[in-house]
């Protein structure tokens, strides 16, 4: 790649040689203010700080404010802004395409949870390789305002209409469908936005992430409980995460008992120090019975919720060759005459 | 009948001119028996889920074997047992496969629809039945050889399931004793269809046996029809249009596979897995070199095909008209973002879920135009199952080259029935991967620009995620020549006309029109797809019945190619034949010709979900040259009007 053999400069570089400037996009259309913008932000961060190769990355997307923003990041690496709910399949058939690939795909709660639920079902339960990020708002920013199904029970649009069917809780739903990376967090929240956003990116298989990002302009008033001010108040963070990439020669000591150490599948470690309760991010019946409750209080969990190690993913199922099959040459993928001849002489 | 030929009808009703008369195949002999040999058809009625296919399979081949021209159409509901089912084989020495209405053997096994298939034989034709029908009161013009199939399979085996399959091999032994098919023949075809299972073959044999003694021993043969040796199949195979595309595919290279089950297309996809399982495993890995999979609806069946196009991969995926509605918004996305997929659309009978389990060719327009905006299409029109081998080949060549989705216009009478073929010719082309550029070609053009018009063809230079090229942002939004998002008026023009280009360049890459011109004809006959059978047959019908020369021309793809003008302009009538009822190809033919020509066309519509005849052609194209036809009897169907209830 062109951009790692330049010489260095004595700036801040990556373990690739590539600057933070390297991973900027171009300049957001989206309002000030913004969580997508945010959000943009701590990929950008995290694409950085683990060294992700942007020549390597897809991004992807279907349609709404949150698809819109891939352009937003990583300037130098594919994208591909798909139709409405329906970026998951973009996503499968790319990585099937080509299994070097890193895919990161934003989608939005309307873009997830109503025109995209199909493709999102099934991409959880195929374990596809890709970062699968929701900015999640609670409405539909581009079409100006109406409920999406994340919306809250209760939760009031500006126009004092207010919201009476219950919300999807995606976590949940990734969860219960067999997702081995979920998580919430809340773009406000830096660090463990930046925490979560790098652990994804070292999980081999779908990592599914909901992350509470208020829309500024249609859902941030007084009685919207996706604002900055409700999301503020009723975070509970249910650990706090520490991250150690692969390529860094870091131990984390811990009191016996305090923190849970996960290794995650390219060899970077996971620290989640316990907080209120003795949270255990590998335990299925914990992390439903957890959103559940805090749901029920009003509130909403955030952190690593649910990691399964143990599941192939989609590519490893399939049993692919080592090489990306878009670029396989063409003796091995058309047969030679002699096998052509044995297909011709058993229909004959 | 459509609007024209009815007034076409009326106008020359008072001017016969002549009078048709039936060809030398049509006609069947009761008073005068003689010998009728290799052109005659023989259906078999029987329920669906019994097991029948093979039987039915085993009679084709053996007859195949024997040399003489055959071919085998599966009249099957959508149901997975007990409803009716009919399979007609066509024996035609002179090569005609195309279907045929008359049926002149009928064995009758479903005691539901018998009286009705009985009564919907012409006089002369020869009923095989079980003798518990009691059949033979229902008419006294037929031929009747009742047969004691309880009985005979009674020794067979003690099981009562395995009876009941066995009973179809024993018609299939009755059949070959009466026409004097060649025992041996019917051995071999047995162990061809079944021959992984000896135990199987070994009971069936026993079946074919038993029913073959009790025709040789116990029938007097009353009928004219005999199955002679012949040397007209020598090197040809049989084979169905969706194994033909699986092969075609394969040999194509093809590295992403994603489907949705629908009939008529499941049958592609599940023998290209198999032959994929079995041939592009590499031996040293154990690893593949295509991925599958079985998608959960067919938006994200073309979905995951377009991902993969995107990301380099030659991508697949097979359907049918339901599923071609859904794939409508991605078909637009794959056209104005310019991404490379291949769809087959094995089309079935619509609108809607329409008769899901019979032939039509009723997508040309959707797919032709699938999605909204200013959408068009390159689409391939395979007649035989050569051409679903080798344009399933030409479409990934195609899809890469213009980069853009092709659909390959297939339909379930090609797809689903047996075909006669001559061996498919091993690719002697190297793949045509497009335009992707390197770093070579990246120093020729200069600068990259996704959707700059560099060679003045329309067709712009792609790079493809983790090639180390350039980059570029890949949408279905509005976008300038560097791929940006672009809402400027100049931007979208520019685009959506050079598009119209690319179309335009595509006329004379894609697979020529097959032209056959008759210098004394002043009616020419276009057809695309299955109809061609048909229409070749029906050109011999309209020489032998009437004298009248015809020109051909056969469609294969989509956009035309300019001598489409020229065909019609050196005819007074051209008549397009069809299986829709709204002439879908004659009102694409529309768009394209000079208005001058347009007045020239005239339609052969056929759209009752039967794959299409010759004698309806020649029919409808005397009437509505002012010839005074013969009734040549309702347009006949076998189906009672109570089957097909019980739904998907």
């Amino acid at each position: 790649m062109a951009r790692a053999t330049t010489p260095q400069s004595p700036k801040r570089v990556n373990r690739l040689g590539l600057k933070p400037t390297d991973y900027r996009g171009s300049k957001t259309t989206l309002c000030a203010g913004c969580g997508h913008n945010a959000i943009s932000e701590r990929i950008i961060e995290a694409c950085y700080e683990m060294g992700v190769n942007p020549d390597r990355v897809i991004k992807l997307s279907g349609i709404g404010c949150s698809s819109k923003s891939p352009a937003y990041f990583l300037g130098s690496a594919h994208g591909f802004n798909a139709v409405h709910g329906r970026m998951p399949s973009i996503g499968t058939g790319s990585l099937l395409a080509n299994r070097e690939l890193v895919a990161v795909g934003i989608s939005g709660d309307g873009d997830t949870g109503a025109i995209g639920i199909g493709q999102f079902v099934h991409l959880m339960r195929r374990n596809v390789p890709l970062v699968y990020i929701i900015e999640d708002n609670g409405c539909y920013g581009l079409t100006k305002g109406q409920f999406s199904p994340t919306a809250d029970l209760g939760s009031k649009l500006k126009t004092g209409v207010v919201n009476d069917l219950p919300p999807i809780d995606t976590c949940a739903l990734a969860i219960e469908l067999g997702a081995t990376f979920v998580a919430r967090s809340f773009s406000g929240d830096k660090k463990q936005l930046l925490a979560v956003l790098k652990a994804a990116l070292s999980h081999r298989g779908t990592a599914m992430l909901d992350v509470l990002s208020p829309c500024v302009t249609f859902n941030d008033h007084e009685g919207s409980t996706k604002s900055y001010a409700y999301a503020k108040d009723h975070d509970d963070p249910l650990e706090d995460i520490s991250f150690v990439p692969f390529f860094e020669d870091i131990t984390i000591d811990h009191k016996p008992g305090t923190t849970q150490e996960i290794e995650l599948h390219d060899g970077s470690k996971l620290y989640l120090k316990k907080l209120d309760e003795d949270y255990d991010a590998l335990d299925k019946m914990q992390a439903l019975r957890v959103l559940e409750e805090t749901k029920t209080r009003g509130e909403f969990a955030t952190g690593i919720i649910y990691v399964d190690l143990g599941r192939d993913d989609f590519v490893t199922l399939l049993n692919l060759v080592d090489e990306p099959l878009a670029t396989l040459s063409e003796d091995r993928v058309r047969p030679p005459k002699a096998v052509f001849d044995e297909i011709m002489g058993a229909l004959g | 009948m459509a609007p024209a030929d009815v007034v076409l009808q009326k106008l020359f009703k008072k001017l016969p001119r002549f009078v048709g008369r039936r060809s030398p195949q049509e006609t069947v002999i009761v008073s005068s028996p003689r010998r009728c040999v290799n052109d005659f058809s023989i259906r078999v009625a029987t329920v669906n889920g019994s097991g029948s296919q093979t039987a039915n399979l085993v009679l084709l081949r053996a007859i195949f074997q024997s040399g003489v021209p055959v071919s085998g159409k599966n009249l099957f509901p959508s149901n997975i047992a007990g409803l009716p089912t009919w399979f007609t084989i066509r024996l035609n020495k002179d090569g005609y496969i195309a279907a045929k209405k008359r049926v002149d053997i009928l064995v009758a096994m479903n005691v539901e629809t018998g009286r009705e298939d009985v009564l919907s034989l012409e006089p002369g034709a020869v009923v095989i039945y079980d003798e518990s029908f009691a059949l033979d009161g229902v008419r006294d013009d037929l031929i009747f050889y009742p047969v004691p199939f309880d009985m005979l399979v009674a020794d067979i085996s003690r099981d009562v399931r395995l009876r009941r399959l066995v009973r179809n091999m024993v018609y299939d032994g009755v059949i070959a004793g009466l026409l004097k098919i060649d025992f041996k023949q019917m051995e071999v075809a047995l162990n061809k269809q079944l021959g992984r299972k000896p135990k199987t073959v070994a009971l069936n044999r026993e079946a074919l046996d038993l029913g073959f003694k009790f025709a040789v021993e116990n029938l007097e043969k009353r009928d004219p029809f005999y199955v002679e040796p012949m040397d007209k199949t020598d090197d040809l195979i049989l084979t169905e249009g969706n194994t033909a595309a699986a092969i075609g595919a394969m040999m194509a290279g093809v590295t992403v596979v994603s489907w949705y089950p629908i009939t008529p297309s499941s049958s592609l996809c599940e023998t290209l897995i198999g032959y994929l399982r079995q041939h592009r495993i590499e031996k040293d890995s154990g690893k593949a070199t295509f991925a599958v999979v079985q998608a959960e609806d067919e938006i994200a069946a073309i979905g995951m095909a377009l991902g993969a196009g995107w990301a380099g991969a030659r991508s697949m995926t097979a359907t049918s008209g339901p599923g071609i509605s859904l794939m409508s918004e991605f078909a637009g996305l794959g056209y104005y973002a310019e991404v490379p997929a291949v769809v087959f659309d094995v089309q079935r009978v619509g609108p809607s879920t329409g008769l899901p389990t019979r032939t039509a060719q009723g997508d040309v327009l959707a797919a032709a135009f699938l999605s909204h905006g200013d959408t068009r299409h390159l689409m391939l029109f395979p007649a035989s199952t050569e051409e679903c081998y080798s344009m399933a080949q030409e479409a990934f060549d195609l899809a890469e080259r213009f980069q853009t989705p092709v659909f390959v216009m297939s339909d379930l009478d090609l797809g689903m029935n047996t075909w006669m073929s001559k061996k498919f010719e091993y690719p002697t082309k190297s793949l045509d991967r497009g335009k992707v550029i390197d770093a070579k070609a990246l120093e020729e053009i200069g600068k990259f620009g996704r959707y700059r018009d560099v060679d003045g063809d329309g067709i712009p230079y792609r790079t493809i995620p983790g090639d180390d090229m350039p980059a570029f942002f890949c949408r279905g939004s509005g976008h300038n020549e560097w791929a940006q998002y672009s809402e400027r008026p100049d931007d979208y023009q520019q685009n959506v006309d050079r598009l119209a280009r690319k179309f335009e360049t595509a006329r004379t890459w894609m697979p020529a029109p097959v032209v056959e011109i008759n210098r004394k004809a002043s009616i020419g006959i276009i057809a695309y797809g299955t109809t061609h059978w048909a229409v070749i047959e029906s050109r011999d019908q309209l020489w032998a019945e009437a004298e009248v020369h015809t020109s051909y021309y056969r469609v294969c793809a989509y956009p035309f190619r300019t001598a489409l003008a020229s065909f019609v302009e050196r005819h007074a009538h051209v008549y397009v034949v069809e299986q829709n009822r709204d002439a879908q190809m004659l009102s694409l033919m529309k768009l394209d010709l000079p208005a001058v020509l347009t007045t020239r066309l005239r339609s052969v519509l056929h759209y009752t979900g039967d794959p299409i005849d010759a004698q309806t052609v020649t029919d409808r194209i005397l009437i509505q040259e002012g010839y005074r036809v013969q009734k040549t009897g309702a347009i006949q169907s076998p189906l009672p009007r109570s089957a097909g209830v019980g739904g998907e």
